[in-house]
């Protein structure tokens, strides 16, 4: 074979499809480029008798009609119409306790002539439920492989790949054909509409073909109101004629196409599950829910949830970023110290190994760490959303929270991208992908960069620190408090955000919005660290390279044009500082910076940050910041001549904005500067990643460049009233 | 009746899915269908969205858009 068999592995959300693909692959699967739901689409092969098997791991969808772009990418890969080729067989997921509306999918999926290996997950679930799944006969009626697991246990692992080996030894033994037959009105339509698909659809098969007649019927079901097929942008007449004519005859199209489906398996199902009375979710779910969700204790609950993660996050997160922090400061005077013998022993060359020097050591080291301090919060939020979404969790407090994102013209699924936002924007944006509408994914993706992101910490942090008494009123401490009101702040300001772009610029009918709430499940330890992976993964892909590329960039600016200390201090000046024995280096380093590139820029923008209390020095920060907001602090670090590795811990840092004056002596920093600058960078969107993944999952620039200007807009206006008010109140 | 009329705990079948696709679709593939036995189990702390209770899973529907079914108690 010179290509591997390529088997999806498909099923609804919530089926333990990720563990099932996890134990099938012994956990050596790579992370490809479409996140989904909870993973990525993972892939791994296996070496199987029959030859390599590409298994593909896809998000969880209910039906092979898209609702959402998380959704279609699971669909494409299915039907082949994604960027990869055509599946092989499909192993489908069926939830034993949920038996029938899963199986809702497994009937769309024969119908499309592909072998289907089916695997009937969760039985300890059904078991306790008091459901025992006959699979023999299931089988028997549904004439394809069926096999009984518990994916949790590895339980039928084995008995799923053998079924797979002789599925693909005989791909006939596992493609019964029609199950049964449609009225002759939906044939006839389905072959109009088949007839005029688009070529890469229509070369499925051909109309009046079972396949050709599968996707009739898909093509029926999955477009829009309008007739549009998902990625096309005119409508398909055949669609419309066929809606039209079918309203026109009394039939309910959709109706008929679902219901159909169920009849035939509501009618079976006695064979299957016995004829006792139908599953109850109940159990311990509706009890645990009993609390969870009861007005007073479900709410406490939330906030407790919340609470907790937030907590754990920073006083966790801190000594990881330490660490990191230390270990890319030993590799820079690691590297340093080696260019220093170099300098040392090729004095002819200096000149430029010192330029090579720093920017080995300032730029790309600093950049790659600068990346990489950012992972610590990341990978833990993201560690807490997946343990919070794999017990079943995530769910409730989606739907808790529908109710006030709702009053922000949200639907409830918005409720895990916006947290999100709060580790970084870049993945939370893509974590956009699971909602259903174009409109509310936009307007989610716009006020998303308002949540306040880990790089905006220790911004908040140094001012906070830096401008502020620990306590006020003897016993008050003022600083935490502060730090909470940044977040309340930017979490209100995203919600009042999405308020008015929903009433404005996406102005649109609140749409329906359809949460379901699983089981509650104990986590599965494998399926949480892929997902942490896989976000992670995220964000060093869409954000790294940008993050590396804009420090090394912003370096430059700062580093250059380079000034010998002859041009910058009068001779009397050197020779004073040689006798005292004052580092020359250190001594012009502030000079040479006010004349750098970056210098001058910041003069450049300095007329229009006046207003808001800033100098040109913080408009230097501040064009940092672009790289990653973050980067504003180690910025004034070298601006104030303490040193790039300045952090917002930094005590010289903090003291020497507080010695910072004015020309007329009074502090260059007061407390309205810092919150006037804190309310700046809570709304301003400074960080070129987050654009440039607007830009990817919006589609057009229009969107990130209508969000950079509305935003920094109004940072500005807020930070001019934050300041020139507090001033006439007599503040600062 | 409409499915935001049931009482917590009360069961009903359905009768009739109204509303507009694409939710409308998703409500008939999850098995919201006429003849469908379905159950309100409760609501969310803040009184809405409200939840439900068919074939087996939970789902939760605003009641704007519960209203979109007709249920036989």
């Amino acid at each position: 074979m010179s290509s591997p068999a390529r088997v999806v592995v498909v099923g609804n959300p919530n089926t333990g499809k990720s563990t099932l693909f996890n134990a099938l692959t012994g956990g050596n699967a790579r992370v490809g480029n479409f996140p989904g739901t909870t993973v990525g689409t993972n892939r791994a092969t296996l070496q199987r008798p029959g030859g390599p098997v590409e298994l593909v791991d896809v998000p969880g969808t209910y039906s092979l009609a898209a609702s959402s772009p998380d959704e279609r990418v699971a669909i494409d890969a299915v039907l082949g119409t994604g960027r990869a080729p055509a599946p092989t067989a499909l192993l489908v997921l069926a939830d034993a306790p949920r038996l029938v509306r899963s199986l809702y999918l497994v009937l769309q999926l024969i119908e499309l002539s592909v072998p289907v290996v089916l695997a009937v997950n969760l039985l300890d679930e059904a078991r306790e439920a008091g459901i025992d799944v006959d699979l023999a006969a299931l089988s028997a009626d549904l004439g394809v492989p069926v096999i009984g697991t518990v994916a949790r246990q590895a339980e039928g692992v084995l008995a799923v790949l053998a079924a797979l080996d002789a599925v693909l030894a005989d791909p006939s033994s596992a493609t019964p054909g029609p199950l049964h037959p449609w009225t002759e009105a939906m044939d006839t339509d389905c072959d109009a509409v088949s007839a005029t698909l688009p070529p890469h659809l229509a070369a499925q098969g051909a109309p009046g073909t079972p396949r050709g007649r599968a996707m009739g019927r898909w093509a029926l079901l999955s477009a829009d109101p309008a007739g549009r097929l998902p990625g096309e942008d005119k409508a398909l007449p055949a669609i419309v004629v066929a809606r039209r004519d079918a309203l026109a005859a009394g039939r309910d199209l959709e109706a008929e196409l679902v219901g159909t489906r169920y009849a035939w398996l509501d009618a079976r199902r006695a064979s299957w599950l016995g004829t006792g009375m139908p599953p109850s979710a109940g159990g311990w779910s509706e009890r645990v829910d009993r609390v969870a969700l009861h007005p007073v204790a479900g709410t406490a609950m939330f906030l407790l949830v919340m609470g907790l993660t937030f907590t754990a996050l920073f006083s966790w997160a801190d000594p990881m970023i330490g660490a990191i922090e230390g270990l890319f400061g030993w590799a820079g005077g690691w590297v340093s110290t080696g260019f220093d013998r170099w300098i040392a022993a090729a004095p002819a060359a200096a000149g430029v190994l010192v330029i090579l020097r720093d920017l080995t050591v300032d730029g790309l080291i600093g950049g790659v760490g600068g990346v990489l301090v950012f992972l610590p919060q990341i990978a833990l939020l993201f560690l807490f959303l997946a343990i919070l979404e794999d017990c079943g969790y995530l769910a409730r407090a989606a739907h808790l929270a529908d109710r006030v994102l709702r009053t922000a013209g949200l639907p409830g699924k918005a409720f895990v991208p916006l947290l999100s936002g709060y580790a970084c924007a870049v993945p939370a944006i893509m974590a956009t992908r699971t909602m259903p509408r174009r409109r509310d994914r936009l307007v989610t993706m716009m006020v998303l960069p308002l949540t306040s992101c880990s790089a905006r910490l220790p911004v908040y942090t140094l001012l906070i620190a830096a401008l502020f008494p620990a306590t006020i009123a003897g016993f008050v401490p003022l600083r935490p408090l502060m730090l909470a009101g940044m977040y309340v702040f930017s979490t209100l300001l995203a919600l009042i955000a999405a308020v008015v772009i929903g009433r404005t610029v996406m102005a649109g009918r609140a749409e329906p919005s359809l949460i379901e709430l699983p089981p509650y499940r104990v986590p599965g330890v494998r399926v949480v660290l892929r997902t942490v992976w896989a976000r992670s993964a995220d964000f060093v892909r869409e954000a790294g390279g940008i993050i590396l590329v804009a420090t090394v960039l912003l370096w430059g600016l700062l580093y250059f044009p380079r000034y010998e200390p002859e041009q910058l201090l009068s001779g009397p000046e050197i020779a004073a500082a040689a006798a005292q024995g004052e580092d020359l280096d250190a001594l012009i380093a502030p000079l040479a910076l006010e004349r750098s590139f970056g210098g001058r820029l910041g003069k450049f923008v300095e007329p229009a940050i006046q207003p808001l209390g800033y100098d040109w020095r913080i408009g230097i920060g501040l064009v940092g910041a672009f790289a990653a907001r973050e980067v504003f602090v180690s910025t004034m670090g070298v601006v104030y001549g303490i040193g790039a590795d300045a952090d917002e811990e930094s005590a010289a840092l903090r003291d020497r904005l507080r010695a910072e004056r004015r020309p007329d002596g009074t502090p260059r920093y007061t407390p309205l500067t810092g919150v006037s600058l804190m309310v700046f960078f809570a709304i301003a969107l400074q960080c070129l990643s987050t654009l440039a993944v607007l830009k990817k999952e919006a589609g057009s620039w229009r969107w990130p460049a209508f969000t950079l200007v509305w935003m920094n807009a109004l940072a500005w206006v807020a930070a001019l009233l934050v300041y020139q008010g507090g001033r006439l109140l007599g503040l600062g | 009746m409409t499915l935001d009329e049931l009482l917590p705990g009360q069961a009903a079948q359905i009768v009739r899915v109204n509303g507009q696709s694409p939710f409308r679709r998703r409500l008939l593939e999850l098995g919201v269908l006429p003849g469908t036995p379905i159950q309100r189990t409760g609501q969310a702390p803040l009184g809405d969205p409200l939840t439900f209770e068919v074939r087996g899973a939970v789902l939760g529907l605003r009641r704007t858009d519960a209203a979109m079914v007709e249920v036989l108690p």
